[in-house]
Parts: C-alpha cells; sequence; structure tokens
C-alpha cells in the first residue's frame, strides 16, 4: 500500500514536469510554424537547425559555460560551506548574508552591474566575463545546498577520526567529504540549472560573437520563437536521456561485480 | 568508476573551455561585428558575405531596442552594423552614438523606394538605411466578429471580453489608446496621457496582455489582437479566418533601419554590408524569410502579386494620412511608465 | 578547528562580483549627476514608498509566499521517497528530477501555455471526457503553477540530501519507544531536516519574489511583480536611480525576512558540530 501510493506520486510529481517537454517535443514535428495549430508532421525544423550555425555554436557555448561555471561553483562553495561551518558571530552572518545577495538581487541589476565592472576593469566581454557572472550567481546554490549536511554532521565524527590519527586533512577527505556527498551533487545539478538556462545575466555579459541558447531564443520573442528551437530541445534531450541511461547502466554493472567479489 | 567518471568530466570540461577561450583568437581574417533581432535574417545571406568579402562575421542577437542601446552605449564591443527601430534611432542620434554613413558607398541605396527616404528619424538620410518597415493593427477573427473592423473603439467592446489581446508593451498599448482619443500617439501631455490612462484601465477586464499573441489567434484563442503587420500576413496564412485592418483613426508605422555605431572600428566593412543587405536578391532572400514588408522597390514586384496588393502588408501612403512613427519621448517616459505601472497594478 | 581560510577565495570572489556591483547600487540609488556635477538624493528611495510601489512589492511577496508553501507541500513528499531507502537507482531519478529545467525556460513556458490554452490540451482531454473544463490561463493560479513548476527542484533536492543521512535508528528509536509514524515524523523526522527545509525555502523564495518572466507570459500581463517594474526602470524607462531604490529595498526586506527566519533557527545550532 505504502509503495504504491509512493509509486503513484512519485509518477504525478514526474508528469508535471515531463508533461511540457513532451507537448515541446510534438511540436517540434509541426508543419506549421505556429503552436496554434497541428499542420502536420515534418522534420524539415531539424534540417533547418543543422544548417543554422548560430544556434550551433549557442549550444557549444551554453554546454561548455555550464559545465565549467557548475564545476568551479562546486569547489569555490564546497570549501566555503566547510569554511562557513567554523565560523561565529559577526563574520558568519556577514559571509551568509553575502551569500543571500546574489539569490535576492534582481537579474537585471547583476547583469547589468556586472557589465559595468567588466567594462570599467577593461575585460573584454566575451566567454569569460560570461563564465565569470554564471559562477558568481551559482555559488549560492552551492553552498545553500552544501550547508545543511554540514550542519548534520556530529562533532565526534570529525573528532574521532583525529584521535585515529587522521590529519585534519584526511579527516576531511575520507570522513566528512563522503558524508556531504549528497549536498555537493545536488549543488552541482543546481547550479548546472541555473547556468544553462540564464539569459538576462549573460546578455550583459557577453559579447565578441559569444552568445548562449537563451540569448537566441529570447531574441526570437518579437518574432515568436522558431521550431528549430523546439527540435534543438527535443535532440538535446534525447541525448542527455540517452546518457543517463548508459551511465546508470554502466554503474549497475558496476555494482554487481563489486557485490560479487563481496560475496 | 564514479570517481573515473567524474574525474573525467572535469579535465574534458577545462580544456573544452580552454579551447573556447582560445577559439576566440580565431582567423586572422577582417572582422565585422552585427548586432540583430532574433530570427531577422536569412542566415545564408551572411554566409554569402562572408564568402563574397572573405571576411568573418561575428553575428549577435538582442531581444528588445533597449537592451541593444544599453550595451552599444555601454560600448561593451566593437559593433559595426545594428538594426534598431525608429525611436531608437532618434535616440541614439541624440546622444551621439552614430556615424554618419556615406551614401556614396552604398550604391543599392537606389533601389530603395522614396517612399522610406527622408524619415522623420532621419530627414537627410545621413545615419540609416531601411531594412524591413511595417505597421500596428488589428487582426480579427471573422468567425468571432462579423461587425465590420475599421476602428480601435472594438477594443473597448464588452460584446468580446476576455477575448481582446493588447501588446505587451508600454508604449504600444498607450499608442492605441492615445489614438482612439484622437491624439498623437507621441503625446507629451499629461492630460493626454492621464486620459489614455483612464481608458486602459476601463479596458483591462476585457483585454489581456501578452508576448504570445500570433499562436493565440492563430489557434482560435482570441477574437481581436493588436499586432505587427508582417506578423499578419503570417498569421492569415496560418487561419485563413483573420483579417487585418489599420483603424481609421491612424496607427503606428514603423521602421528597422540599418545603422552603423561609433563602436564601429570598421566602418567600411560595414557600409559594404550595409550595400549588400540593400542588393536585390539578398533584400529578395531576406523579405522571403522574414515575411516583413521590404522597403525594396524591385524587390516588392518580385515577390507574389498577392501579397504585394495586400493593403495590410503594403497599405498605400494614403491609407496611412492618419498614423505616425514613433519619436523618441525619453524625456517623458517616466510618465508613460507610471501609467503603464498603475494599469498594470489595479 | 580552524577551517575558516577555506572561504576565502569564495570571501574574495564575493568581494569583487558581488560587494562592488553592489556599491554601484548604492551609488546610484543616492546620487544623481545633474549639470552642476554629483549630488546626494534621497529622492529616489522616498518615491519607492508610494503607495502604488508599495502595492507592488507586496503584491510580489504574496505570490513568492504561496508558490513557496506549494513547492514545500508538493515537494517534501517528493524528497522523502528520494530519499526513501527502498528505491532503487536513486541518482538516476534525482537527475532525471532536474532534466526538465535544462530545456529552455521560455520554450518550456510555451508548452504550458498550449496546454492550459481553452482550446489548449488539457481541456481538449476533458471535453473528450465530457468533464468541465478548465480556465486558468491569464490568472494568479497560472503564476503560481509557473513558478511552483520552475522551482520544485530548487525546494525537492536539499532537503532530499538531508534526509538521505538521517540517522536511522532514531527514527527505530522512536517507533520502539510506540510513537505512531505521523508523530514520529513531526517530532523526530521534520525538525532534523529543518536545515534543508530552510535552504530549500530560501533557494524558492528569493528567486520567486524577483522574477518576472513567469508572470509576464502566464500572468496575461494583468500582474506587475517587483522585478518586472525593476527590469522596465532599466530598460524602458532609463532610470537607473530608482530602479537600483527598488532593488536596494528589497533586499533589505528579503534580508529582514531572512533574518527573523534564522533567528528562529538559531537555537538549534547548539551542541552541534560547528
Amino acid at each position: 500500500m505504502k509503495s504504491f501510493l509512493m509509486r503513484s506520486y512519485t509518477f504525478l510529481i514526474f508528469f508535471f514536469l515531463y508533461a511540457p517537454i513532451l507537448v515541446l517535443m510534438l511540436f517540434s514535428f509541426n508543419e506549421s510554424k505556429s503552436r496554434g495549430h497541428w499542420g502536420g508532421f515534418t522534420l524539415k525544423w531539424y534540417v533547418e537547425l543543422f544548417q543554422d550555425s548560430q544556434i550551433v555554436s549557442a549550444l557549444y557555448y551554453t554546454v561548455t559555460i555550464a559545465i565549467i561555471a557548475s564545476i568551479v561553483a562546486t569547489i569555490i562553495g564546497t570549501l566555503a560551506a566547510i569554511g562557513l561551518t567554523n565560523m561565529r558571530g559577526l563574520p558568519k552572518v556577514i559571509t551568509l548574508n553575502l551569500t543571500y545577495l546574489p539569490l535576492l538581487s534582481p537579474d537585471i541589476v547583476m547583469g547589468i552591474s556586472l557589465m559595468l565592472l567588466f567594462i570599467f576593469v577593461k575585460l573584454n566581454l566575451g566567454f569569460l566575463t560570461m563564465l565569470l557572472a554564471h559562477i558568481t550567481f551559482s555559488l549560492p546554490f552551492v553552498i545553500f545546498s552544501v550547508l545543511p549536511k554540514l550542519r548534520q554532521i556530529s562533532e565526534d565524527t570529525y573528532n574521532a577520526a583525529l584521535d585515529l590519527g587522521a590529519t585534519p586533512f584526511e579527516a576531511y577527505k575520507k570522513v566528512i567529504l563522503p558524508q556531504i556527498s549528497p549536498g555537493i551533487v545536488t549543488g552541482f545539478l543546481l547550479a548546472f540549472t541555473m547556468s544553462i538556462d540564464d539569459f538576462v545575466v549573460s546578455f550583459f555579459t557577453t559579447g565578441s560573437g559569444v552568445s548562449n541558447l537563451a540569448i537566441s531564443i529570447y531574441s526570437m520573442a518579437r518574432r515568436g520563437i522558431n521550431p528549430k528551437i523546439n527540435a534543438l530541445l527535443t535532440l538535446m534531450f534525447i541525448c542527455i536521456m540517452l546518457l543517463l541511461v548508459f551511465v546508470n547502466y554502466r554503474m549497475s554493472k558496476e555494482d554487481n561485480k563489486e557485490r560479487r567479489v563481496d560475496n | 568508476m564514479k570517481k573515473r567518471v567524474v574525474r573525467s568530466l572535469v579535465i574534458g570540461a577545462l580544456l573544452v573551455g580552454l579551447l573556447g577561450i582560445v577559439g576566440c583568437g580565431g582567423s586572422g581574417k577582417e572582422k565585422l561585428y552585427v548586432y540583430n533581432w532574433g530570427d531577422y535574417i536569412d542566415e545564408s545571406v551572411i554566409k554569402e558575405f562572408e564568402k563574397e568579402y572573405d571576411v568573418d562575421v561575428i553575428y549577435e542577437l538582442f531581444a528588445t531596442n533597449e537592451e541593444m542601446y544599453l550595451k552599444i552605449k555601454a560600448g561593451t564591443a566593437k559593433y559595426d552594423v545594428a538594426i534598431p527601430s525608429d525611436y531608437m534611432i532618434t535616440k541614439m542620434l541624440n546622444e551621439d552614438l552614430l556615424h554618419k554613413i556615406d551614401l556614396n558607398n552604398i550604391p543599392n541605396y537606389a533601389g530603395i523606394d522614396d517612399r522610406f527616404k527622408n524619415l522623420s528619424f532621419d530627414p537627410n538620410n545621413e545615419f540609416s538605411v531601411p531594412y524591413m518597415w511595417g505597421t500596428v493593427g488589428i487582426i480579427y477573427n471573422k468567425t468571432m466578429v462579423q461587425e465590420p473592423v475599421d476602428s480601435w473603439d472594438i477594443l473597448w467592446d464588452d460584446k468580446y471580453a476576455k477575448q481582446i489581446l493588447m501588446l505587451d508593451s508600454q508604449r504600444d498599448s498607450i499608442a492605441v489608446a492615445l489614438k482612439k482619443l484622437g491624439y498623437s500617439l507621441n503625446s507629451r501631455s499629461e492630460k493626454e496621457l492621464e486620459e489614455a490612462k483612464e481608458l486602459l484601465i476601463k479596458q483591462k477586464p476585457l483585454a489581456y496582455v501578452g508576448d504570445e499573441v500570433k499562436d493565440k489567434m492563430i489557434g482560435n484563442e482570441a477574437a481581436l489582437a493588436v499586432v505587427w503587420s508582417g506578423d499578419a500576413v503570417y498569421m492569415k496564412r496560418e487561419n485563413p479566418d483573420l483579417e487585418y485592418v489599420i483603424p481609421k483613426e491612424g496607427s503606428n508605422i514603423w521602421y528597422d533601419s540599418m545603422v552603423i555605431p561609433k563602436t564601429s572600428q570598421n566602418k567600411e566593412l560595414a557600409e559594404k554590408f550595409i550595400d549588400f543587405m540593400c542588393r536585390e536578391d539578398i533584400a529578395y532572400k531576406n523579405a522571403d524569410y522574414i515575411g516583413y514588408s521590404t522597403p525594396h522597390r524591385e524587390v516588392m514586384e518580385m515577390l507574389p502579386q498577392e501579397l504585394v496588393s495586400d493593403p495590410a502588408y503594403y497599405p498605400a501612403e494614403g491609407d496611412l494620412a492618419n498614423s505616425e512613427v514613433f519619436i523618441d519621448l525619453t524625456d517623458v517616459l517616466s510618465i508613460y511608465d507610471r501609467i503603464w505601472t498603475e494599469v498594470k497594478s489595479q | 578547528m580552524k577551517r575558516k581560510f577555506l572561504t576565502t577565495p569564495y570571501m574574495l570572489w564575493m568581494l569583487i562580483f558581488t560587494i562592488i556591483p553592489l556599491i554601484l547600487v548604492f551609488y546610484f540609488s543616492f546620487f544623481e549627476s545633474g549639470p552642476d556635477g554629483i549630488k546626494f538624493t534621497t529622492e529616489y528611495i522616498e518615491r519607492v514608498f508610494e503607495p502604488i510601489y508599495l502595492k507592488v512589492i507586496f503584491r510580489s511577496f504574496a505570490l513568492a509566499v504561496i508558490s513557496t508553501i506549494f513547492c514545500l507541500v508538493l515537494g517534501y513528499p517528493m524528497a522523502m521517497i528520494l530519499a526513501s531507502r527502498e528505491l532503487k537507482r536513486r541518482d538516476f531519478l534525482i537527475v532525471l528530477f532536474v532534466v526538465p529545467m535544462w530545456m529552455n525556460f521560455l520554450a518550456r513556458t510555451y508548452a504550458w501555455m498550449t496546454l492550459l490554452e481553452n482550446n489548449g490540451i488539457i481541456n481538449q482531454i476533458l471535453m473528450a471526457l465530457s468533464l468541465p473544463t478548465i480556465s486558468i490561463l491569464y490568472t494568479d493560479k497560472a503564476v503560481i503553477l509557473g513558478m511552483v513548476y520552475n522551482f520544485l527542484p530548487f525546494m525537492v533536492l536539499p532537503i532530499y540530501s538531508v534526509l538521505s543521512k538521517i540517522d536511522r535508528s532514531i527514527i527505530e528509536a522512536a517507533e520502539d519507544l510506540g510513537a505512531n509514524p505521523l508523530r514520529t515524523f513531526f517530532k523526530v523526522i521534520f525538525p532534523l531536516s529543518l536545515p534543508g527545509v530552510l535552504s530549500g525555502i530560501i533557494m524558492v523564495f528569493m528567486p520567486a519574489v524577483t522574477t518576472f518572466v513567469i508572470s509576464r507570459l502566464l500572468g496575461g500581463g494583468q500582474y506587475m511583480l517587483i522585478g518586472n517594474l525593476i527590469e522596465q526602470q532599466f530598460l524602458t524607462t532609463g532610470d537607473w536611480g530608482f530602479g537600483s531604490s527598488l532593488s536596494l529595498i528589497l533586499m533589505l526586506i528579503l534580508l529582514l525576512t531572512m533574518g527573523i527566519m534564522s533567528k528562529t533557527d538559531k537555537d538549534r545550532e547548539g551542541g552541534r558540530f560547528f
């Protein structure tokens, strides 16, 4: 009974999350340019997609920046979270509030002020500036994912490791890090999610022909989104799914092997 | 296993990133920076230009005039050619952000119809070359609206409550109200604007404001909508029940024109690009792909007859007697903004 | 336990990329450059407190609070399921949970419109089943739906990560002592998961207050929210002073809210590790 309830709830939530994605994929095969009516089946948007070098390069930058930004943010953010839990009193309050800032400043304010900053230090707007901006707004998501995990760990765990002769570094690596890993993974995923879909901050911090998908898509808003975007997202979605299934398959195979060895 | 995956991912990402940074250095060819709206050019045209002139075109996109303006004003990059709309050209001119264009270097400018020369925002054709143009009007669904539509008044008719769509832009929506009242859509009078505000507040229970007007009208989701003419043509093709009119009180005529911002470091090449865009075959390709009205005389003749004779698409000058072009209202924009905020937060 | 230096890279980062921009916001809020040089002004800040703008701020907060509550109520059970031990392929499911968010936001929101419209897919299905149709597009409900849809993972993931490592023996002890499942949940599990809940609330509530795209698309422009208003000041009106002042006040209110929340949370900080 309980597992039935759990399963139906999971199904419902996932249906809620994926329903729009299914619609989007469906309309990538729509002959009509408008999602207002169904004009018959076509693959022409896929053909047009690959002829559009603008979109292909935007896709490249989107993915590259998302991966690098989320990795860097995860490293800096995790270290900061560990340090933060060692702080007390005023410094802690200040650091925490500092961490809120990127979350609560509206995108446009962050975008424009970062743009002014980059111009002021004479940094050429482009790949690097956009990357720096993405790391900045991803950081709080990492910190707020890792922080609650750290607060869960009892002080004794760390001390026990030290008593058993571990150096502080080893204690962190062998004891603390595995404990907080779900938080780190969560933080990475959220940072990646923030980066891959950002428009406003990216727009103001990029230049020199470096663009991301969000910019390409929002800039179509006035004229309506071209269905080749749907085609692109469909392909992206399928690739991600294939990758996931593949990794999942490899890991469960690995697990089985380990289990066999254990036995 | 997990660790290995993570490690190779990190290394791979950093390598790719490095490539990305280095890759920007790229080829030693001359570069042309073009700044345009999304989906507002036939992409093959860019490649053709690159081949013909042996240069690299760095093509960037913006979503609104205002965003483009901010980036050019801030001097973020060396944009050589941009395509803003009329009122924004005035604003950029007033702030000395535009280079003069030497028409001697644009022989294909001769192809532009005289109607589109000496426009109010550039009276001596010194700073801009028209790219696309159009009007704002009402599109309606003939199966839902039986009476003849010829006036903005119908957008205030209770009969069509919740079936009216307005543009999600303060300037455009206030312009509709001003025109209905018989005022200029470039009004600076607080009294007139106050009246327009009351009118829009009255309309609020009847109408929605949205970006996605086109799909809604095509999908028979609404009866009436305020739209740009170029979009109207496309909508009529997708849904034959739709009809477009320019109300008799007059409306807004708009132009998107090519300009050379002061950020340009290669004015010569920029002029070559503008000339290229005005060439008959290229202008035809763009007009055909985008579907908006072209200011190019010969291209108009190359387009299908039923399009060009459609007054929605190519209205005669007479049809536009009461219509106006937006002018830059920077000094009174705060009044517009306040009105819009009051309307929206009602 | 001197591990404070670990925050150094972060502090440096934030100093450059957050504090300096913040100083800019302060500058634009309080100084204006006129013909006779730069002078101090409180005019912009005063304008924020006009009733019409307060109304906009209030409305944004109200919508954000409602969306956050929905996210919590819908997300908590989901986080529990993800954290439950019986679950196979947990990592796989967790990634699946965020994948939809990697598809472009605008495209997803338009897809929602296709679903929700009067002749939309949902209503077509309802009609086929001869059920009454719904009409929620362009209402508060649609905006809340959009926010919940977009922010749900930001609530679920931090709660999940905390729940996943709660010591099983504590829960078992409570059960052995005769607590029923409901009591176990409210007395043991929920309090232990509070740090995760707090993180989730922060990551949902704050972006929800400042968002403007969702309200613009799904709300049919019927609602002006604070994010919208600020965007308008920077782009359309070009009134950076007022835009900065609005965001400054907004930040202040949000920080105060957070301050109060973490105060109530402080009591449990005692006896813990760090």
